[in-house]
């Protein structure tokens, strides 16, 4: 069978790329060691550890002693989270949005379960948070502000820099959930006023299982996790030696592609957007110009978002409603409610991402059957006949 | 390689069927496992093929199988997960002398944050005192946590026994279990100890860094350290690491057939290495429980007047690769907290080194380690006389 297969998730996850891989094969075999031995081929290892320290530090404008490595995007947040309320002992206030990933949102409510009070940021109609609203937000007894860079299902960018400075001026310490931005855009930890950044190597074609969180010298946590000491004691646990090597290469090749790959992808998505849109009520989620490059999220009125994502995995397309890990469920996901889409339009809503390998083929392929599946979808909907709306 | 690896209780060399299986799946089946598309549960079938591998080999349900990055997520999930969700009945914990670090600083950690916890001796082999046991364990104790095979000097502890004390005398104890050492080599029963809990990891097994698992008995209460997605029943958010799964799942598979074989080819090796080095009548002596009795895969030696590090490079020299106590601490040249558990004093805690064997060595290797050990103890002595 030859079907065409046109993968749209990169949001979700993405493929590792080649030279990932060659550069981790080496660490499965001869180079097996663990780092926290003495001998010779624990110590080869443990210099390979802190190379990718280095690398990765390099490309996002940090100190290698500023990198930590982790098992992935929820591990980082959740030890940045739960590490902050811990070191500071006494319950207090943290302010983030309420469109974060639940890989925060969570931890926020735990924490506030536990006695810390919350105060989750609504967002205007494009998913923005307002630097006003957070300066009314912040109490004498703010300790942390965690905010993410770039969202998950509607790609919009948050204003980082400006929330950096306001973190600054009341010295708060600001967390960014950056898995979705990083290695889409650049980042320069130099110029941002950031304490404790979040990072996932499956989101940038490196492997599933791995992360990275970059904290600010000087700023503190209490470790999530007990045992060995290794990295530095916050993150315990034999290192993932091939997944350390994978994330610092992935992050290494985004970052020098990165202005072509905008570039690339800025142009598919606008000829994406402009295709969906000619699709009658059809609605762009998200902001129109911050967000990121790979980001359309649409919401087509009078059709379930899953019985879309059926159709186009039928045709061998794969998109996504929703944000992957809580696809199973079925309430419409809390950043379109946030934004202000009633149930049904949310539940008409579908995500592309796309990366690396998706051409301009993909696109038309996409274009060509997105309007059938929508429309076969539409001519069994009670709310588009009721509505009197134009039927084919 | 030339040489001998004899330090696979620190981390072992992946078996390559489980990379082969590993570059395919990451290339191939790249997915995410929540996604609800073809590359979605293409993807959740593989991690559903690797939870009935780990859970056969364990001889549980799969779907009590908790993947988490490695032995020391698994520990510190089960304890502190057991002790904070558990607070309400009680506040007392009980575990050994010589658990692996994971173990002991949840357990100091867990004391900072108001638990009481009851750290049991151990005895020149190892062994606990089970009448202490006994009487440690009360009302208020909601956590007994203690390891199957010590990662050092390879105590196998009774768990049979241990488990019939803790459920007699509080049925509602939970009963965890570190068995990162064990798993896949000797056989875990996890009916039989009447266990709750029971951690393992991949890359002691010959699978990959960056997976292990926790095996949760259905029912048993446990709070997640991780809140997210929800993946892992909950239990452990965080996107599923879809290859290294896969390959702990295969390594399992691999590494726990035909367990009974492989304990005796263990045995094999470890007699003739003990039989090499007395042969060559060098002075040493074997820590902890009697090598007969311990686990099979792991002996530690005490060299008197000679520094372990020492002899551990002029080993490395002759590419004879071991360990001085136990790999995550060996950076931190402390003596090591088990064998002062055991009682070794000053002169042989400094002086000792554990080989520990796998599936993967021969011989060969062990007649080439203990020939290279001999000759590097003659030359140290030489020097120091
Ligand atoms: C914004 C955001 N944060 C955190 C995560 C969690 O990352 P991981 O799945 O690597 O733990 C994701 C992806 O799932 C994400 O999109
Ligand atoms: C007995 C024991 N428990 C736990 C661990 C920790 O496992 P991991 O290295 O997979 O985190 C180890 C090994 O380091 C161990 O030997």
């Amino acid at each position: 069978m030859s079907r065409r297969t046109v993968y749209m998730d990169h949001s979700a996850t993405t493929p590792v790329r080649e030279e990932v891989v060659e550069a981790m094969l080496p660490f499965y075999h001869e180079l097996f060691g663990n780092p926290s031995s003495i001998h010779a081929p624990g110590r080869t290892v443990r210099r390979a550890v802190e190379e990718a320290r280095e690398k990765t530090a390099l490309a996002l404008g940090a100190e290698p002693g500023e990198i930590f490595f982790t098992a992935g995007g929820t591990e980082s947040n959740n030890i940045t989270l739960r590490g902050a309320a811990k070191k500071r002992g006494e319950p207090g206030h943290i302010i983030t949005s309420s469109i974060e990933h639940h890989a925060v949102l969570d931890v926020c409510s735990e924490l506030a379960a536990e006695g810390h009070r919350v105060t989750f940021l609504p967002v205007d109609q494009y998913g923005r948070v307002s630097i006003d609203q957070l300066q009314e937000a912040i109490t004498p007894d703010t300790f942390l502000i965690s905010i993410m860079a770039a969202n998950n299902e509607i790609g919009t960018l948050q204003p980082i820099s400006a929330i950096g400075e306001v973190a600054r001026e009341r010295k708060i310490l600001f967390h960014t959930d950056a898995v979705q931005i990083a290695g889409q855009l650049p980042i320069d930890l130099k110029k941002l006023n950031v304490d404790f950044l979040s990072l996932s190597a499956h989101k940038f074609n490196g492997p599933k299982g791995i992360g990275a969180l970059y904290v600010r010298k000087g700023a503190k946590v209490t470790p999530l996790y007990s045992g060995g000491g290794q990295e530095r004691k916050l993150r315990p646990g034999t290192e993932n030696v091939p997944g350390i090597v994978g994330l610092s290469r992935a992050m290494e090749l985004a970052v020098a592609e990165i202005k072509d790959k905008k570039k690339r992808l800025e142009a598919l998505r606008y000829k994406m957007i402009t295709g969906l849109m000619a699709i009658d009520e059809t609605i762009l989620n998200g902001h129109p110009e911050e967000r990121l490059p790979n980001n359309v999220n649409v919401s087509f009125k009078h059709v379930e978002g899953e019985a879309v994502l059926l159709s186009l995995d039928l045709e061998g397309i794969a998109a996504s409603s929703g944000s992957a890990c809580s696809s199973g469920s079925l309430d419409p996901s809390h950043v379109l409610r946030a934004i202000g889409l009633d149930h049904p339009t949310a539940h008409g809503s579908i995500r592309f991402s796309l990366g690396w390998g998706n051409t301009e083929e993909d696109v038309d392929y996409l274009l060509e059957v997105i309007p059938r599946v929508v429309n076969n979808l539409r001519r069994i909907s009670p709310t588009y006949r009721t509505n009197g709306s134009r039927k084919e | 390689m030339k040489g001998a690896y004899l330090d696979n209780s620190a981390t072992t060399p992946p078996h390559p069927e489980v990379l082969d299986l590993m570059s395919r799946v990451q290339e191939q089946f790249f997915g995410n496992p929540s996604a609800i598309h073809y590359k979605g549960i293409e993807a959740k079938r593989i991690i559903t093929a690797a939870r009935r591998q780990v859970a056969n080999v364990l001889g549980v349900r799969e779907q009590e199988i908790i993947f988490t990055s490695g032995g020391t997520e698994a520990n510190n999930l089960a304890i502190c997960g057991a002790a904070r969700r558990n607070r309400k009945r009680g506040d007392h914990l009980v575990t050994t002398a010589f658990e692996h670090h994971s173990t002991i600083n949840c357990f100091r950690y867990l004391e900072k944050e108001g638990f009481r916890a009851s750290y049991l001796p151990v005895d020149a082999s190892g062994m606990i005192d089970l009448e202490m046991l006994q009487h440690e364990i009360g009302p208020a104790t909601t956590l007994v946590s203690i390891i199957h095979v010590n990662n050092e000097i390879g105590t196998i502890l009774p768990l049979t026994a241990i488990g019939r004390i803790i459920k007699t005398k509080n049925p509602r104890t939970l009963f965890h279990v570190d068995a990162v050492q064990s798993f896949a080599r000797l056989t875990l029963d996890p009916e039989g100890w009447q266990a709750d809990l029971i951690s393992c990891s991949s890359h002691k097994i010959h699978g990959p860094k960056g997976a292990g698992c926790l095996w949760v008995k259905r029912g048993t209460p446990l709070d997640p350290l991780l809140h997210g997605g929800g993946q892992e029943a909950g239990l452990r958010s965080g996107t599923e690491n879809t290859a290294a799964l896969a390959g702990f799942g295969l390594a399992a598979r691999i590494s726990g057939s035909a367990q009974g074989k492989k304990e005796t080819a263990f045995v094999t090796l470890k007699r003739t290495f003990l039989k090499r080095l007395e042969e060559s009548g060098i002075d040493f002596s074997v820590n902890g429980p009697e090598p007969e009795k311990a686990a099979p895969h792991i002996i530690n030696l005490a060299f008197p007047g000679i520094k372990a590090e020492m002899l551990l490079h002029a080993l490395e020299e002759k590419q004879v690769y071991v360990s001085a106590g136990s790999a995550c601490h060996s950076r931190h040249p402390e003596p090591s907290h088990v064998l002062k558990a055991i009682g070794l004093k000053d002169d042989l805690l400094t002086g000792s080194l554990r080989f520990s064997f796998s599936i993967l060595n021969d011989l060969d290797e062990i007649t080439l380690a203990a020939k290279e050990t001999t000759d590097a103890v003659e030359y140290l002595r030489s020097l120091f006389k």
